[in-house]
């Protein structure tokens, strides 16, 4: 290499506060908060070896922000913000970071339940996981025939969210409802969206694009809750479920570049001072912000849209399978939760209630019981929490909590976060060797990459148990239920 | 003779936790930029049996240099998805100094995505600033960037 690179990783102090909680002080003159971080001895270590926690303190420069900069269990190295990573920054002395959504908004998660257990659906299973590798589109450039938007479409889609695709007769009635804001972000308008990211996106509704998204046929493996599980409908052990995790596409990934350089011009416009050229932000109350915040909103319905979508096909893949309605195997959604937000919302901060911009860069909003903004069904127990695991190991569902509220405004970890890079991967990893060892475990595997099978490797990422460990102990989502796969779709 | 082995090399793939780290070598700024370009195409595809046979043109414009390269592979990136193309052969024509930046001109040729043809590897979500880095020596420029995957 021809020069050692100009960011050499920084070496954070960190302060044990107790085993799961870390404290950084204001080591630097222009942080504004401290900062905090959820983990225990091992992640923490981890976070070490790459910019995560140097990152975590350039977001506590942030302007507005309030009480500290988060940094949870999952936290890894990403741009402008740690994956990982929660901000709230005041509605109008603060600012908003489209880094602190990144690109890929609201990337995210949902999970359906069905009233068959593993035995049930063993004989179909390949069968099933060809149909619905059939069915969605997965890789690079691949779409329906069947399933074509105009610009006037996505206009549309983007404004009305769910209950647009429900109304092309892709899905049931009661869908919307179980999605973080009804599958529906206020304030969205395609006027602020660029002409770029509309191209980008009329191609790429409804397909599951790569890298670590993932769609699963799982099962529900253990319960720890089982009062709040059969609240979210999860009866037993054993009991078949679905997961699919994808985002925005190319859509999203459009609106946050065109914001970052809008942006970028608001920084110099309004003179603020940031250690990191992806944490471009703009004053809450300024034009920009609200641009942004409008253009957002209509990625975010873009993302709800475009896992509606897939499950309306995972669905008509069991009819064609099982040769029989849909609706009597369950396929009910349980839940439908965004990683990558900002929201405007309403968080006690000390012992007042104030507006705050509440960023979620690879976090999982987690409110307590009794919350509005919780579906009806679900108000008395809380909000299901959706956190995937990598390719081929467990996925959880948790539940949202009072102690969020008070110490991580309302939000928990996402994932597993990696720990191995792709380029290592695919030294030790064959995409082949990867498929077949998951079929040894009786995993059926359908991939449009072997690349991406080699990349996605299990052991490239922490392990999923031990971030949900962290959570629960902490206590801002708490255990309901785990899920191993039975079959892996990927693009 | 870690120099002389580099100045070889078009680009290579630096180690990075979750996406894709890459150094693209030139012997001035416009050879860099084609061998980043290349690079952003080697981690969608094997960029070797990608047919040069369709041309287009690419023209931006960008307030300083860092900018200019996001611009450049995010042009490249968002003319790929719309089109259904995959790149394999970059020309910077033109790249000058302007009173408020930088502009530049590019001719990029490649095919039609075909999946019997071109292996898929890793669709790349978005460019960015992260890292990103412009080493200027002697007949010799070096590009750092971080692709979001």
């Amino acid at each position: 290499m021809s020069g050692e690179s100009r960011f050499p990783k920084e070496k954070v102090p960190l302060e044990k506060i107790d085993d799961y909680t870390w404290h950084i002080p204001k080591y630097k003159p222009g942080m504004r908060v401290p900062g905090i971080v959820f983990a225990d001895k091992n992640l923490l270590e981890k976070m070490r070896t790459d910019r995560t926690l140097q990152q975590c303190t350039n977001v506590a420069h942030l302007p507005g922000i309030y009480k500290y900069s988060i940094t949870l269990p999952d936290g890894h190295e990403g741009y402008g913000f740690p994956i990982g990573g929660v901000a709230a920054t005041d509605y109008d002395e603060g600012v908003i970071s489209p880094g602190g959504v990144g690109y890929d908004i609201n990337c995210g998660v949902r999970l359906l339940t069905t009233n068959l257990s593993e035995q049930d659906i063993r004989p179909k299973l390949p069968q099933l996981t060809d149909a619905i590798f059939e069915n969605v589109p997965c890789g690079l450039g691949s779409r329906r025939k069947d399933f074509r938007v105009t610009v006037h479409d996505l206009e549309r889609l983007v404004m009305e969210g769910v209950q647009w695709v429900i109304d092309q007769g892709l899905g049931w009635s009661e869908d919307a409802e179980h999605c973080e804001e009804h599958g529906c972000m206020k304030n969205a308008d395609p006027d602020k969206v660029s002409t770029t990211a509309k191209n980008r996106g009329l191609r790429q509704v409804g397909t599951l694009g790569s890298g670590n998204h993932f769609l699963e046929i799982q099962k529900v493996d253990k319960i720890y809750d089982a009062k709040t599980a059969k609240t979210f409908g999860i009866e037993h052990e054993g009991q078949v479920t679905f997961m699919i995790h994808c985002g925005s596409r190319g859509f999203g990934h459009q609106v946050c570049s065109d914001y970052l350089r809008v942006m970028e011009r608001a920084v110099h416009k309004y003179n603020i001072l940031l250690p990191d050229r992806e944490l471009a932000c703009a004053p809450g109350n300024s034009r920009e912000a609200e641009d942004y915040y409008q253009a957002m909103a209509c990625a975010v319905n873009y993302a709800f849209v475009n896992r509606q979508a897939i499950m309306h096909w995972v669905r008509q893949s069991f009819q064609q399978v099982f040769k029989e309605d849909p609706e009597r195997f369950g396929l009910k959604l349980v839940y439908d939760v965004a990683h990558n937000i900002a929201k405007i919302e309403i968080h006690k901060i000390n012992g007042e209630r104030r507006k705050v911009w509440v960023h979620r860069k690879g976090a999982t909003r987690a409110f307590p019981p009794g919350r509005p903004e919780i579906p009806a069904d679900y108000r008395a127990v809380g909000q299901p929490v959706l956190i995937p695991g990598s390719m081929g190991t467990s996925s959880w569902l948790l539940v949202g909590t009072e102690k969020a509220m008070q110490i991580s405004f309302g939000s928990t970890a996402h994932g597993a976060g990696r720990m191995m890079s792709r380029s290592a991967a695919k030294r030790r990893f064959w995409g082949g060797d990867v498929k077949k060892a998951l079929e040894q475990r009786g995993i059926s595997v359908r991939a449009a990459s072997s690349v991406v099978l080699a990349e996605e490797a299990d052991p490239s990422y922490k392990n999923v148990d031990i971030v949900v460990e962290v959570s629960d102990k902490v206590g801002i989502a708490t255990k309901v239920a785990r899920f191993v796969p039975l079959a892996v779709v990927k693009g | 003779m870690a120099e002389i082995m580099t100045l070889k090399k078009k680009f290579e793939f630096l180690e990075h936790t979750a996406d894709a780290y890459i150094a693209a070598y030139g012997k001035d700024l416009a050879e860099a930029f084609e061998n980043a370009a290349l690079a952003m195409f080697e981690v969608m595809t094997e960029v070797e049996k990608v047919n040069p046979e369709v041309e287009d043109y690419v023209e931006l414009a960008a307030e300083d240099e860092c900018a200019l390269l996001y611009s450049w592979l995010e042009a490249l990136l968002v003319k790929s998805e719309i089109n259904r193309m995959f790149y394999s052969k970059f020309k910077v024509l033109s790249l000058d100094k302007t009173s408020d930046g930088f502009r530049l001109k590019a001719k990029v040729c490649g095919e039609k995505y075909n999946p019997e043809r071109h292996p898929h590897k890793v669709g790349v979500k978005a460019v960015t600033y992260h890292r990103m880095e412009i080493i200027k020596k002697p007949n010799k420029v070096t590009v750092r960037f971080i692709l979001d995957i």
